[in-house]
């Protein structure tokens, strides 16, 4: 029998097509609505991490005067924050969020390759969170162990949340791997097997390449975190010595020995750093497309951005230990890591060179989405270039514990991404919602947001090279440290809660507009990618009406000369419009470009 | 050239045939979604079993006691002198043969010998349950008799007892899963629920059989001989 491509098979795609209420939206198996759940829990959790953020924020500004901050709490918060921030709000918004709802539709395909396998991930992921919320409430708390939870620290009985909080913590993180998992192999396959006809991996739109690369490195990188998180369970509940060397706890000798914490700290960043490209990359991707469209023009070399999402998705796999300098290494391996570190300049650069000559003599609308790219790449630049002070390991020695890395990666891997966040949900919202948001009250949000952060982490810089150490309860008195320290510890609290503050305008336009909101044109950026081209705003249960799309063309055509509009759809034929595809594919002439 | 001609397998090996892959619109791989979804979850799978064998290698090399040698404890006695290791050759053997019925069970599939299929499959769980029986008498063997633990053990490292205990758990999780995967997949080609469908999820079971029976060597090789 000669085989026949799933794609072509489409009456075959076993939609399940929901009969009630409940299974439209509640245990729904379209990925638009499993897109919207993940974003929700997501963002549900960040507001816990952000609350958590501007309660430790208030001991390091005003010391001792929220009384109900004691050192235990302090340390609980600075550490649930991390976890929230990074894991929970971060992956699961990208890779469940914007991955599900943006992959099959800039695919042309009907849904995800297995939407129950789907369905399934976004309610793992919430007992996940369920489990991790639930360490707020058990005895101990939660555990303070710092959000990289290294041993034997955060087993230790000084540490809050060593009994409980910790193994909850455990226990969240492996179900959240098993939930993302089943999610990432979906958002996988379906890119690689289930695209329209017409549609090359070479025309895809950079959203779906920079989600790609990222669920690729999140299915290989959570591996190690989940062996991690086994091995100190059984360290914990079964006690035995994988992590715990032979110590003495008050005098006491513990019932460990011969283990290696820094096989933790290896198993830990093996994932880390991973884990930094698997927020930045989904994040390069759209800001690329959010970018392009408000510029009207072609993003500045498609293949380069396509080729440096992979360079750096690789490269991230050999870097992990500039995590670890200040642990102790042979020097060779310090040279080693601090090279491939540099190395990933390279792409980065690459990548920030071409943002900036996307927008050089682009036809720039300032909409919403618009003013959050290009502080993107302010924000960016600025995170990026003290990494590269930071992958050198005799400067990274004396910062590696100072404000000096707080605000780095707060820059580059924290402000960054969600200002990508922003920009993407007010370009997609429109689509999503059928609905315009407003637009003054999104932008006033950008210039709280985009100037509070730098008033938050730009003196962080400075406390930083002061020497202030980072994870300290109170400065105390000591002589390296000013009194002029303590000011500014206190301005950045202010500016921080003002920060936290503003996010109110973000949540109360996208509320109000869902009911109130002016009805939204299909496509009112004028985009060219295929998910503005639906048959219906917001797109219904399997995308695409009778039959799939076709596509002709990258997803860049914009002020094309000659063309009628300043875009040309994806799936508007060659024979209508004129192109200027750089890839210019043809099927008939199919042998060719593979031949060459 | 019709539509249906940018697909066909491509007429090119290697390198060529890569990029003609890669290059082609709708997929790039000539499989069905299940089964590439399986080759990327057992990448996903190498990982995890890597670590593990890795921080296993760690510990080994970081505890401060010497490693017990794992011929003498592994060794049963039939009336005479302990024979080392036999129960796990004995395992090992019962492994791969069933990796054997297991390929065979694919290739009735594709013939759609449905009888035949079935009864293979069967033939390759039971191998694998009485694997899993096997490691559950040694587990019993060395926690009763000899007081192995997960936090100490009367000859050596306690990582010993830690390690064996976590990584021939997790593997032999690992088979037991597999066992009832296979049962499932075996009663609905006897349903006859592939008939239409083709018979393809059976070589995606076999798939991760054979993972499972390869990630047994390393782990055979790594902590029984090494």
């Amino acid at each position: 029998m000669a085989y026949v491509p799933l794609a072509d098979r489409d009456h075959e795609m076993e939609m399940h097509h929901p009969h009630s209420w409940v299974e439209k939206y509640v245990w729904s198996q379209d990925h638009k609505v499993i897109a919207i759940q993940y974003g929700s829990i997501a963002v549900f959790t960040g507001i816990v991490g952000l609350a958590l953020s501007l309660l430790f924020r208030m001991q390091l500004g005003f010391p001792d005067t929220a009384t109900f901050i004691d050192p235990s709490f302090y340390y609980q918060a600075v550490t649930m924050h991390g976890m929230i921030m990074v894991v929970y709000l971060l992956t699961a918004l990208f890779l469940g969020g914007f991955g599900n709802y943006l992959i099959p539709l800039m695919c042309g395909a009907r849904d995800m390759v297995f939407p129950f396998m789907n369905m399934l991930s976004v309610w793992v992921f919430l007992v996940s969170v369920i489990i991790l919320m639930a360490s707020f409430f058990v005895g101990g708390g939660p555990t303070g162990g710092g959000w990289t939870l290294y041993p034997p620290q955060t087993n230790l009985a000084g540490t809050p949340g060593h009994d409980m909080g910790i193994v909850l913590m455990l226990i969240s993180l492996g179900v959240f791997i098993v939930a993302t998992t089943m999610g990432g192999l979906n958002y996988v396959v379906t890119v690689l097997q289930y695209r329209c006809r017409g549609l090359t991996m070479m025309r895809l739109p950079l959203s779906v390449w920079g989600i790609f690369v990222a669920t690729i490195l999140a299915l290989f990188a959570f591996p190690a975190l989940l062996v991690a998180a086994i091995m100190m369970l059984f360290d914990i509940l079964a006690g035995t010595s994988f992590f715990m060397p032979a110590i003495i706890e008050s005098g006491t000798p513990l019932d460990h020995n011969g283990g290696s914490p820094v096989l933790f700290q290896h198993l830990f960043w093996f994932f880390g750093h991973p884990e930094v490209y698997i927020v930045a990359l989904p994040a390069f991707g759209l800001v690329s497309d959010v970018l392009s469209v408000h510029a009207r023009k072609n993003i500045f070399g498609y293949r380069m951005m396509v080729w440096a999402i992979i360079a750096i998705g690789g490269l991230s796999f050999i870097v992990w230990a500039h995590h670890m300098y200040v642990s102790g290494m042979h020097p060779y391996f310090g040279f080693f890591f601090a090279t491939t570190t540099l190395i990933i300049a390279v792409p980065t650069a690459l990548k920030v060179y071409n943002w900036v000559l996307t927008l050089w003599e682009g036809d720039i609308r300032l909409n919403a989405p618009m003013y959050f790219a290009i502080g993107f790449i302010f924000t960016f630049i600025h995170g990026g270039i003290t990494g590269l002070f930071l992958g050198n390991v005799v400067i990274d020695l004396p910062l590696s514990d100072t404000y000096f890395v707080v605000a780095h990666f707060h820059m580059v891997m924290g402000v960054s991404p969600v200002l990508v966040v922003f920009a993407a949900i007010y370009h997609w919202y429109p689509k999503m919602s059928g609905r315009m948001f407003h637009s003054g009250m999104a932008k006033l949000h950008f210039w709280c947001t985009f100037l509070g952060t730098y008033a938050i982490y730009l003196p962080m810089h400075y406390l930083g090279f002061l020497g202030v150490p980072r994870r300290y309860y109170a400065l105390g008195t000591t002589d390296f440290i000013p009194q002029s320290a303590q000011d500014l510890n206190t301005t950045i609290t202010i500016a921080a809660l003002f920060v936290g503050a503003s996010q109110l305008l973000f949540f109360i336009n996208i509320i109000w507009s869902l009911r109130y909101g002016p009805k939204a044109d299909p496509n009112p950026w004028g985009a060219a990618s295929l998910e503005w081209h639906t048959p219906d705003t917001p797109p219904s249960h399997g995308n695409w009406g009778d039959s799939l799309p076709t596509v002709y063309r990258w997803a860049y055509d914009y002020s094309v000369p000659g063309a009628r509009e300043d875009f040309i759809a994806q799936n508007t034929p060659e024979t209508e419009e004129p192109t200027v595809d750089e890839q210019h594919f043809d099927p008939d002439q199919d042998k060719s470009l593979a031949d060459a | 050239m019709s539509e249906a001609t940018v697909n066909e397998v491509g007429p090119h090996d290697g390198v060529t045939g890569l990029v003609d892959d890669w290059a082609a619109d709708k997929q790039a791989y000539h499989v069905p979604w299940g089964k590439a979804m399986m080759w990327i979850f057992l990448v996903s799978d190498t990982f995890i079993f890597s670590c593990f064998l890795i921080g296993y290698l760690n510990v080994r090399i970081t505890t401060t006691e010497p490693w017990p040698v794992q011929s003498e404890i592994f060794a049963l006695s039939f009336g005479g002198d302990p024979i080392p290791l036999i129960l796990i050759a004995i395992m090992t053997f019962i492994l791969i043969t069933s990796s054997g019925t297991m390929a065979l069970a694919v290739n009735f599939g594709y013939r759609k010998d449905k009888a035949k299929t079935f009864w293979l499959i069967c033939a390759t769980a039971a191998f694998g349950a009485s694997f899993v029986g096997m490691q559950a008498f040694e587990w019993s063997k060395l926690i009763i008799d000899e007081g192995v633990r997960p936090w100490g053990n009367p000859f050596g490292a306690p990582q010993f007892g830690s390690v064996f205990f976590m990584v021939t758990g997790f593997h032999g999780l690992h088979v037991s899963a597999g066992v009832i995967y296979l049962l499932w997949v075996a009663f609905r080609v006897k349903k006859g629920y592939y008939d239409e469908k083709g018979f393809e999820i059976v070589e995606i079971a076999g798939l991760y059989w054979h993972f499972v029976d390869l990630v047994w060597v390393f782990i055979f090789a790594f902590f029984y001989l090494l």
